[in-house]
């Protein structure tokens, strides 16, 4: 499992350097995303452009993520394949997230609103 | 080969007499990533005979809740397990049929999956319970029978309508 950070002034994008978030990785992934969250800023954002495929595992563990953060800090999605949208849409977890449609809005956002 | 206690002989393929061309029959360890690899080899065969991306990302999607459960708690981690999965392509869309030796399904029926409550706060989201859900969403006609200490879960997607 392949996660990688970049951090601008008030947020680290995590992006997903796999095309899958699956039963064989959710926990590794879990494991790590707690680790960038821990030391990270007060918000993150989970690139998943390069994620083809989710299912209810790695679903599973995008959720412990967000549970994972701690008090104040946010986690967005961002960059999600139609494929991937439509899991969280199903299971109405598109309700709970907040969702960008890439990254650099997602990273814009931030800056409008400061 | 003993003609008497042969135990290959005992399990019966009772694969449906249809047309050889439009099926496809794979069998895997019950192994995450052999799991991984079987969905890999299913798109990548059902690609090229007119299946869209859309209908591949259903299929990968039900094949792998439905491969994860069996690797997961049918088998419960014992990798000598095998998985069967058969497919064949219809009028009515894809026919499915997933066969393993594993333990039965919890009161021998599949799992009703229901739709979690998500009007919690954040710290009770629930992490799993998901799968059959997403399974109910996506198949018709499902079947589930244990016999003889086969599981055998079947059911039809709407994907891939032969002409």
């Amino acid at each position: 499992m392949k996660l990688n950070h970049q951090d601008f002034e008030d947020v680290r994008v995590v992006c997903v350097d796999e095309n899958r978030i699956d039963a064989a990785c959710a926990i590794q992934f879990k494991d790590e995303m707690r680790g960038l969250s821990e030391a990270g800023p007060s918000r993150i954002i989970l690139d998943l452009g390069n994620v083809e495929f989710l299912d209810s595992s790695g679903l599973g563990a995008v959720v412990a993520a967000l549970k994972a953060v701690r008090h104040g800090q946010r986690l967005e999605l961002a960059a999600l394949h139609p494929t991937v949208q439509r899991v969280f849409h199903l299971t109405r977890m598109d309700t709970v997230f907040t969702i960008h449609d890439s990254v650099s809005t997602a990273v814009e956002g931030v800056a409008n609103a400061s | 080969m003993r003609p008497e206690g042969n135990l290959q002989s005992k399990v019966v393929r009772r694969v449906a007499p249809q047309s050889k061309e439009n099926e496809l029959r794979i069998i895997l360890p019950a192994r995450e990533n052999a799991v991984r690899r079987g969905l890999k080899s299913i798109k990548s065969g059902l690609g090229p005979i007119g299946f869209s991306s859309d209908e591949l990302a259903s299929l990968e999607l039900v094949l792998a809740e439905i491969l994860n459960n069996i690797v997961e708690h049918a088998y419960r981690g014992n990798e000598a397990g095998i998985i069967e999965i058969q497919l064949s392509q219809t009028t009515a869309g894809l026919w499915c049929t997933v066969i393993d030796t594993g333990a039965m399904m919890p009161n021998g029926e599949p799992p009703l999956g229901m739709q979690c409550d998500l009007n919690c706060d954040v710290a009770d989201l629930p992490e799993g319970g998901f799968g059959w859900f997403l399974i109910r969403e996506l198949v018709h006609d499902l079947e589930y029978t244990h016999e003889e200490g086969q599981n055998r879960l079947s059911f039809r997607m709407s994907i891939g309508r032969l002409n």
